[in-house]
């Protein structure tokens, strides 16, 4: 019993990074434990051409289940298919701390009848089980926590476990979904992508977030400007703008929305509320635009600029596009 | 509708938090505490829901300490109807344990909705309501940010990263609330004299023993002071120099 059970997120046919980060995760357990990696990977018909980037990037075994009834999400069939799959005598099922993720993570628990942990950001086996660390009280508390029932169930962070490539190949076979995927009582009518072409919040290694200080929803082009300088950057927002429908929900970062910890996070025209901190004050380096040399974001700020944004954001971009030659 | 919502007492979380002494909590000494930010998206709008049908019956239940029954009163003072405190002495962070008791409560309630929190702020897994769903064998969808009513058919949105799904279930089903759904009114003092006459039912809490066990709490590494290296556009070069030698993120 040293197998770990990978789910392999997929969204709109395409493998999520987020996949292959539980697989990365997975991947350390198995290895401590001298199992392997077991990746299920869900779909509509032709899903099963991703099981070559599973392979390469540490899955043994790549599981297709392919169903129509996975255009879509499906939460409750593809719990169903993990949870009967972990039956079969596996140490742990872990699960990328993504919408998705997080969706399918509890109720896979629930069906096996153990506890489970969410966003974790280290694993480790001990005796008692598995051990993890989780953030909880937004950011502010670090938890260590032993999972002493069999399989443990985790939901891993964003980042914390970064895909690594290996020379082997897994091996691919089928594996029929539990139940009948069409007959789920939840049902997803419609997933609305949003610009695909644009970098997610929590895979971006870079973010340039906008806060009230840009004065009216138009201004956010500076910002997408420094973002496209960058190139891998991805734009974030505070509470302020999305409550002024500036930007959408889904990119707010705080305490009541995205968590990320990117490579360089760079605050334009933020306050730093408490709440918006809890969202992004484990990001490598910190950068912040305020005209308020007493706004309370300077004190995270690695590197402050006091001044207008609307006037520094132009200047900066100009000088990030030279530095990128 | 008949509409349960299970929520938390969580401390304030804008202190600097101190460990206590056991190195395996919070030192509360001085920390207000009030209900967690998504389940009081969850009050509001299930008390939304009745207020716009004219009918309807909101309880809100709890597990804790009896501190939680001024977070029940608080619920009741912004509209809920009833309250059950499912008493229990201790912290809990196993949400397979507390979706346990809560599930018990709930099972015969005959509620249309059961709605929770997408996650609480403190322990912060996200799991119990799903949980809870799964042991009472009804649908669930987590993390909603829209919900409106055909029938007795549920349509909601659910936010995913960088793009939302449309979903559909029929009730009766647990769902667990986003932010963006409904923001928390203050209660009036009507409200608050109201709800003093308010039921509030307290039953020991049926918690399984707990399998996700605690071994340390501690402290994230303090990050090293910010520094201010400039002021307006002047400042650019001297940042895009530290970006490049020092964080080296150029
Ligand atoms: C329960 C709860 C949950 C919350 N969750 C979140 C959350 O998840 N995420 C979140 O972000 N917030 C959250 N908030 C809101 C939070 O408290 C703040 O209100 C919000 O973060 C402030 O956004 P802001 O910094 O854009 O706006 P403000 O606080 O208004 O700050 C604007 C800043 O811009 C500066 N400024 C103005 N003009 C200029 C200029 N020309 N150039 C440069 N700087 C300028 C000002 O000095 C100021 O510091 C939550 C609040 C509550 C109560
Ligand atoms: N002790 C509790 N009493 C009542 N509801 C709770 C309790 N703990 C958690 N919940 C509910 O479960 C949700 C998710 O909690 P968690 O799984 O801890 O993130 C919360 O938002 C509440 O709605």
């Amino acid at each position: 019993m040293s197998n770990i059970l990978a789910f392999a997120e997929t969204r709109g046919g395409e493998l999520r990074r987020a996949g292959l980060e539980a697989v990365a995760a997975a991947r350390t357990i198995a290895d401590a434990k001298g199992g392997q990696v077991h990746a299920v990977l869900f779909g509509a018909a032709g899903i099963a051409k991703h099981a070559a980037a599973l392979g390469a990037h540490g899955a043994d075994v790549v599981l297709v289940v392919e169903h129509a009834g996975f255009t879509h999400n499906n939460p409750e069939a593809v719990s169903a298919t993990l949870a009967e799959k972990a039956k079969g005598g596996y140490a742990g099922v872990v699960l990328p701390a993504s919408a998705t993720g997080k969706d399918v993570a509890p109720r896979v628990a629930a069906k096996l009848g153990v506890p489970m942990a969410s966003d974790v950001t280290t694993l480790s086996v001990g005796g008692n089980g598995i051990t993890v660390t989780h953030p909880g009280y937004t950011g502010k508390v670090i938890q260590t926590l032993t999972l002493t029932a069999t399989p443990a169930v985790v939901s891993v962070r964003p980042g914390a476990f970064l895909p690594k490539e290996n020379a082997k190949s897994g091996t691919v076979e089928t594996l029929a979904p539990s139940g009948d995927p069409s007959a789920s009582r939840v049902k997803v009518t419609e997933t609305a992508q949003g610009n695909t072409a644009k970098l997610d919040l929590g895979e971006a290694p870079v973010i340039i977030s906008g806060g009230r200080g840009l004065k009216e929803a138009a201004n956010f082009k500076l910002v997408e400007d420094l973002a496209a300088a960058f190139g891998n950057a991805a734009v974030g927002a505070t509470r302020a703008v999305t409550d002024d429908g500036w930007r959408p929900h889904s990119d707010q970062i705080g305490q009541t929305g995205r968590l990320v910890s990117p490579d360089l996070y760079v605050a334009c025209g933020i306050s730093g509320a408490i709440q918006h901190l809890a969202g992004m004050r484990t990001s490598k380096t910190i950068v912040a635009i305020n005209k308020d040399k007493d706004a309370p974001i300077f004190k995270v700020a690695d590197y402050g600029i006091v001044g207008d944004v609307l006037a520094v954001l132009p200047v900066l971009t100009e000088a990030v596009k030279k530095a990128k030659g | 509708m008949k509409i349960a919502v299970c929520l938390k007492r969580v401390p304030d979380m804008d202190v600097r938090f101190k460990i206590a002494p056991s190195g395996k909590a919070v030192d509360e000494t001085g920390l207000k505490f009030d209900m967690s930010d998504f389940d009081g998206y969850a009050v509001e709008a299930a008390i939304q829901i009745t207020e716009k049908a004219g009918t309807g019956e909101v309880t809100v239940i709890s597990l804790g300490g009896d501190v939680v029954q001024e977070t029940l009163r608080k619920a009741m003072s912004m509209g809920a109807h009833r309250a059950v405190q499912l008493k229990h002495d201790g912290t809990s962070v196993d949400s397979f344990a507390v979706a346990t008791a809560l599930a018990a409560e709930l099972k015969d309630g005959g509620y249309d909705l059961i709605m929770f929190g997408r996650m609480s702020i403190d322990t912060a897994h996200g799991a119990t309501g799903a949980i809870a769903a799964e042991l009472l064998g009804l649908p669930c969808v987590t993390a909603i940010s829209k919900l409106e009513f055909d029938g007795t058919t549920a349509k909601m949105r659910r936010e995913l990263e960088g793009a939302y799904e449309l979903v559909e279930c029929a009730l009766p089903a647990v769902v667990t609330i986003d932010e963006g759904i409904a923001r928390p009114r203050y209660p009036s003092l009507k409200g608050i004299m109201a709800a003093k006459k308010k039921p509030l039912d307290v039953k020991p809490a049926q918690l399984p023993a707990e399998r996700l066990a605690l071994d340390a709490m501690a402290l994230p590494p303090e990050r090293a002071a910010g520094k201010i290296i400039g002021e307006g556009p002047d400042a650019v070069p001297e940042l895009v120099r530290l970006l490049k030698e020092e964080a080296k993120v150029l």
